[in-house]
């Protein structure tokens, strides 16, 4: 098990540094109007120019930039922002916003977690009933149209109709509903109809029959039998859960004007802001990797079976 | 004896013995099956999936009809009054069909335009990924001493979220249509290539397909009758996906600033335009009909493509 650990550990940070240094190598083919932003593009003029690049070390050869560029982050300094809000150092801006997106990222999570599995269980139960067929067509709706769709009908039409704040609000609880709420729908989906697979597969197993032939309540058998054994193979959509959630947190966040990291990417980007752009791109790549590396662990910690394979995760 | 009591109470004249019959002997273990056939006899049973496929139908027929109906207007044409003046945010009438945006463009035939756009950037990446994935797939499977390095490489790409690869490639590139398909494709092939190096490990030495080439059967035959029917499942699964999957990247990188330019008509420029408008009730047309015409899209392909890769499923021709 620690073994294993390590192994899948050490492959973490071997992905790591490769993704740090091809971003690091692709914001290099940036065009350098992002280190001095639309003002600065047409009141400077070349040789002003240069003399930013080279403090910026930019004319410095790339192996350097390279090195300079991994020494300062095992400094923890990811560099200056640079339009977004100029000379601030990116690990500031960074903390400030942090908290807010792994705040409303968790509780997401967890939303989704209790109220997809739940919807699973129900559909299954009710297999090809009413409640199984909405479930259903449920899932085809979430999964077929695009998220940024159905984020833009709940931010026009939920807020009217439970006369919920449109924007995010600090001080305003139930400001958080919504973001949350959306955030969530794809996970709930998505486990929804794992969970609902798994049980119907468990449910023909001849352990059932023994189970009902033994007298066992048919609640009994639902919950502790069918809906525990279809638990496990559903941890293995935990980590490409978080990954959605990722990507669904720009969405939200810069369309609910929740001031966290999704947010900020999508003013970096609109702002052509290279370094925070480069920091945030980072950031999110470690998350994801992050991510996947506790699920597998928790994955092997739950099923013993599991080894490293060559081949990959179950992704 | 007991079998004697048996025969005793069974009337003789039912029965009569068959005459041999050479012909018929050799037809024993003949079966009729054709994979197509089946394909198409399991897909046109589900009737959601043949409405929905004729939507589709009717749709691609449509978009391509479109331009050349009569009175139909230029999607990027400026349309003016007889002063010259913007014909700005007008309601849907029997000129403008959906109205006019908020710079005189007829909104219909942009919507029209858009989809053209969007349904051939799904299409691309789709057979970009076919292509990519099939051929790394194999190589992956076949050749031992490529295997880790393909690995570390797909670990690499599906570690890190695809939202952030799509913006990241998105950002660097110029923006427009090569870009998107760019981007999507980067991270696309990754799931075909898998599956068929799965396929290739676990088919390859099965015992019928050694049979198969033992009896001299040609590789191609082999390629294609043994196989292919275990790829088209996730090959039309995946190719229809590609489009509702291709219209939320480019309606996302659009709205995000990194999508196509203004001036090509897509979905994803046409919401964000219909976006400004979410406050101002009475010209939320503008939103609600490109999402219309872009759920009833991605929902035709998405529920068709499962239905088919179902239906081309040897495993479901029982």
């Amino acid at each position: 098990m620690s073994k294993y650990v390590l192994k899948r550990f050490f492959r973490s940070i071997l992905t790591l540094i490769a993704v740090i240094t091809v971003v690091f190598l692709l914001m290099r083919m940036m065009p350098e109007e992002g280190y001095f932003g639309e003002a600065g593009t047409d009141k400077l003029d070349e040789s002003q120019k240069e003399a930013i690049l080279t403090n910026l070390g930019l004319r410095d050869p790339m192996h350097i930039q390279l090195i300079h560029f991994y020494s300062d982050l095992a400094k923890g300094d990811l560099g200056d922002s640079l339009i977004y809000r100029p000379n601030v150092s990116i690990t500031k801006i960074i903390k400030q916003k942090a908290p807010y997106s792994i705040a409303i990222g968790l509780s997401s999570l967890g939303f989704a977690l209790i109220l997809g599995l739940s919807m699973g269980v129900v559909m299954a139960k009710e297999k090809n009933k009413l409640a199984d067929k909405m479930g259903t067509f449920y899932v085809v709706i979430i999964r077929a149209v695009p998220p940024i769709v159905y984020y833009l009908f709940i931010q026009l039409y939920l807020t009217q109709i439970f006369k919920l704040p449109l924007l995010f609000d600090i001080d305003e609880p139930s400001s958080w509903i919504l973001p949350t709420f959306a955030m969530a729908l794809g996970n709930i989906a998505g486990y929804a109809m794992w969970m609902r697979r798994y049980m119907v597969d468990e449910l023909n197993k001849d352990y059932l029959r023994l189970a009902r032939a033994k007298g066992l309540s048919e609640r009994k058998i639902m919950v502790s039998h069918v809906a525990r054994n279809a638990l496990v193979p559903m941890v293995q959509y935990l980590p490409a859960s978080i990954l959605f959630t990722i990507g669904g947190s720009i969405y939200i966040e810069s369309l609910f004007s929740i001031p966290g990291m999704g947010g900020l990417l999508v003013d970096a980007i609109q702002l052509q802001d290279n370094n925070l752009v480069q920091a945030l791109v980072l950031m999110f790549s470690v998350v994801g990797i992050l991510g996947l590396f506790l699920g597998d662990v928790l994955m092997a910690m739950l099923d013993p079976r599991i080894k490293l394979h060559s081949s990959g995760g179950g992704r | 004896m007991a079998s004697d009591v048996k025969t005793e109470k069974i009337d003789k004249s039912l029965f009569k013995f068959a005459e041999y019959d050479s012909r018929n002997a050799e037809l024993i273990g003949y079966s009729n099956y054709s994979y197509w056939r089946s394909t198409l006899q399991v897909f046109f049973k589900n009737k959601t999936a043949v409405i929905l496929l004729s939507v589709v139908v009717l749709l691609l027929l449509f978009t391509v009809v479109q331009p050349y109906l009569p009175n139909q207007h230029s999607p990027i044409k400026i349309n003016v009054d007889a002063d010259g003046l913007q014909l700005r945010n007008l309601p849907p009438s029997s000129e403008y069909w959906f109205g006019t945006n908020s710079i005189g463009q007829d909104i219909w035939s942009r919507i029209w335009s858009g989809t053209r756009t969007s349904l051939f950037i799904g299409l691309t990446v789709g057979i970009i990924e076919l292509i990519v994935g099939i051929f790394v797939g194999s190589i992956w499977g076949y050749v031992r001493k490529l295997d880790p390095i393909i690995t570390e490489i797909y670990n690499i790409i599906t570690n890190i979220p695809t939202t952030i690869i799509l913006i990241l490639i998105a950002y660097i590139l110029e923006p427009g249509i090569l870009t998107i398909i760019i981007a999507m494709s980067v991270t696309r092939w990754t799931s075909m290539a898998r599956f068929v190096r799965n396929l290739v490990i676990i088919i390859r030495d099965r015992e019928y397909n050694l049979a198969s080439r033992c009896l001299g059967t040609p590789l191609h035959r082999i390629a294609s009758k043994n196989l292919l029917p275990y790829l088209v499942s996730v090959i039309m699964l995946r190719l229809a996906l590609a489009i509702p999957l291709a219209i939320g990247s480019e309606v996302f990188l659009t709205y995000i600033g990194i999508g196509l330019p203004v001036d090509i008509p897509s979905l994803g420029n046409l919401i964000n335009e219909g976006r400004m408008f979410i406050m101002t009730p009475s010209l939320r047309y503008q939103l609600l009909f490109p999402t219309a015409v872009l759920s009833i899209i991605t929902i035709s392909f998405y529920v068709m493509g499962n239905a088919f890769g179902d239906a081309s499923d040897p495993k479901n021709h029982m």
